[in-house]
């Protein structure tokens, strides 16, 4: 089984590299996971399109060597969904930023959880908005600092995972930049997993968030993203846990479970209406 | 011979231009195209899905096209608005799709069962930055279902975005027609060399078939990936686009004359009021008066060369439309003081009458003699 280490420039767009990201950043950590998951599961890449939203996580699909869609802000799912609909053998991976997934296009993230469609979203949350330069996002911890929060944030602020399993998400999972390792196998089985699944990752972005919050430079980072993390076994959390999770955030899979998928219940209904969806 | 509606029209044109894709949202006076559409498509193996917004029903179009499907939705004046930065989206990826706008009245939620032709302007330039825009306009039910599959050929032949503009009344409005066949423009993917270049006057190669194509909306060269001279690779694309539109201005220019032979006053209209005008052609000429009809169906590109032709032997030229005076702007460009101009508008949700009409272009006519100016 391939891990982190492997050669991964296959699956990787050299002609776009470098990259945008800031040094220390955590979004090319998740970028390497996708990859890696990619590289795991064996993906035949003409048939996967990496879609990303606007944002410096939606820069994303640039670095993939798939099909990349880089679409608008907020939009990604709806723009992902059709493509999907309309080629369902296609591997879809969407990377949206916190902001861009939550909430300029957090419709779009609860209607798609709802339809249980068979894509697969990473969420790079760093807390913040990145490429605007630090704008607080519906994912900025209530106290903590922004350009626009520079008292403090009095916003609580959104869980994506409790967002994405009410809306009927049947893949949840969080992981974080720290966790390099796990990572990318939980994104390798969000992508195997028949219908919406979402893989939150906490990421850190040193430039507006670290600085603005006095938390250091990347390896400080990361080690404020594993103390504020509490790895949980799969499944919903027991009871003993969320007292141990007091300011912590859970990290696994947090639910698992098939449920129909969107495009196979679409194929059943143009079947009883007497058509072939996709032959 | 058959008895539809202007939605209906819309729908069966769409499904015969060989549409296998819908994602819409609701609502008035456009709704009844989505309702056929989730009759039509699925028994045939095409999607339709209604969407949560049409923010998200224009981004799965676009998103469907590139999955390899003709992809198309259908709004009014609320949806239109939200629309606006994905048809800038599916014009800078060269993305070919067809948007139909049923207009009702506004500003804002404004009227929504009463007829307008308020999103001319909008459909040109309601997208932020600038772009080339192809929009056809149906003054019946026979042309809303011309219209619309000629909207996805043009789509197809232009990869661009393409808008059909009715209004509340051509929605609901049946009429008998005979359906013309249709014989959709067919899309062949070609053999994708190394040197594949997926934009500029490439054909269109949907994701899945070899290439793992960029789509992005930045500024992009015509391998798709965003670069620093960007800027000019996306004007030489819209500079490369208009040109080819103003060489086939002849052919993709849809328009309807009527009694236009030795006419002095024409009136120049387009849509829904193009009916009342023709009526008012009839009047005038049963008076002794020489008018005839210009209904524009194809309204951007504007043919500034047929308004020119038809200025040069005309003695003046009225622009009766529901809003308070669009189309007329690039009227009076192109005719350019060849003749006088009058705009003839309204925007309370009422059409025109035929006498309302006629009766402007005789004080357009009187005006004329006199020497003085007329304010429509
Ligand atoms: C419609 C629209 N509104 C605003 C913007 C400006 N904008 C670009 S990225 C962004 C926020 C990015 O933050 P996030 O989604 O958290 O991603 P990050 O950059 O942190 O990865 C904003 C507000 C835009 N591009 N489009
Ligand atoms: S601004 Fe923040 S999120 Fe964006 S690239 Fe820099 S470190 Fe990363």
């Amino acid at each position: 089984m391939a891990s982190v280490g492997q050669d991964l420039t296959e699956y990787l767009r050299q002609e776009m590299m470098p990259t945008v990201w800031c040094p220390g950043c955590g979004h090319g950590i998740i970028a390497q996971g996708i990859a890696t998951a990619l590289q795991q599961i064996g993906a035949d890449l003409d048939q996967v399109v990496v879609v990303g939203g606007i944002g410096c996580s939606g820069r994303t699909p640039f670095y993939m060597n798939t099909g990349a869609m880089h679409t608008t802000h907020g939009r990604a799912l709806a723009f992902a969904t059709g493509l999907k609909l309309a080629r369902p053998r296609l591997t879809v991976v969407v990377t949206m930023g916190d902001g861009d997934a939550l909430a300029i296009g957090g419709n779009h993230f609860i209607h798609a959880a709802r339809r249980n469609i068979d894509l697969t979203v990473v969420l790079y949350n760093n807390s913040i908005y990145g490429m605007t330069g630090g704008q607080s996002a519906p994912t900025t911890p209530q106290g903590s600092r922004s350009t626009t929060t520079p008292l403090g944030s009095i916003e609580p602020n959104f869980d994506a995972t409790v967002l994405a399993q009410a809306a009927g998400a049947t893949f949840v999972a969080r992981s974080t930049t720290f966790d390099f390792q796990e990572m990318p196998q939980l994104i390798a089985r969000a992508i195997r997993h028949p219908g919406f699944s979402v893989v939150e990752v906490l990421s850190q972005c040193p430039t507006y968030y670290g600085r603005l919050n006095r938390l250091g430079e990347a390896p400080e980072m990361l080690q404020w993203e594993r103390d504020r993390t509490l790895p949980v076994p799969d499944g919903p959390l027991p009871e003993i846990t969320r007292e141990d999770l007091v300011g912590k955030q859970p990290i696994g899979i947090f639910r698992e479970e098939i449920r129909p998928e969107y495009t196979a219940r679409y194929r059943e209904l143009c079947a009883a209406a007497g058509g072939t969806y996709n032959a | 011979m058959k008895l539809i509606q202007g939605n209906e029209a819309v729908a069966l044109a769409a499904a015969a231009a060989g549409c296998d894709f819908y994602a819409g949202y609701p609502i008035t006076p456009a709704t009844e195209i989505m309702e056929q559409m989730a009759r039509i498509l699925p028994p045939q193996g095409g999607v339709f899905i209604q969407m949560e917004d049409e923010l998200s029903a224009a981004a799965a179009v676009i998103g469907a096209a590139w999955g390899g499907a003709r992809a198309m939705t259908a709004t009014s004046g609320p949806g239109f608005s939200l629309m606006q930065e994905h048809i800038g989206y599916a014009a800078m990826t060269q993305t070919p799709c067809v948007f139909v706008d049923s207009q009702r009245g506004g500003p804002s939620t404004g009227l929504p069962t009463l007829p307008a032709q308020g999103e001319v302007m909008q459909s040109r330039f309601g997208s932020h930055g600038d772009r080339v825009a192809i929009v056809l306009t149906a003054s019946s039910v026979l042309s809303a279902y011309e219209m619309t599959a000629r909207a996805f050929d043009l789509a197809e032949t232009y990869r661009q975005p393409v808008v059909v503009l009715l209004d509340a009344v051509l929605s609901h409005m049946r009429e008998n027609v005979d359906l013309p066949e249709i014989q959709p423009v067919p899309r062949v993917v070609p053999e994708l060399g190394e040197d594949f270049q997926p934009f500029g006057d490439s054909p269109f190669v949907p994701f899945g078939e070899g290439h793992r194509t960029v789509v992005t909306g930045l500024a992009h060269d015509e391998t798709g990936l965003p670069k620093t001279a960007g800027g000019k690779a996306t004007e030489r694309l819209l500079r490369a686009l208009e040109a080819r539109l103003a060489r086939d201005a002849r052919e993709i220019t849809y328009y309807r004359a009527h009694a236009l032979e030795g006419a002095k006053v024409v009136l120049l209209s387009y849509g829904i009021t193009a009916r009342a005008a023709r009526e008012a052609v009839d009047v005038l000429r049963g008076e002794g008066i020489a008018a005839g009809l210009l209904d524009l169906q194809t309204i951007w590109p504007f043919p500034d060369w047929l308004v020119q032709e038809v200025a040069e032997r005309a003695d003046a030229i009225l622009v009766p439309e529901l809003n308070l005076g669009q189309l007329v702007i690039p009227v009076q460009a192109a005719v350019a003081g060849r003749c006088r101009v009058a705009p003839l508008g309204r925007a309370d949700g009422n059409l025109f009458t035929p006498e309302e009409i006629a009766q402007a272009a005789r004080a357009l006519l009187a005006a004329e003699e006199t020497g003085g100016v007329l304010h429509g």
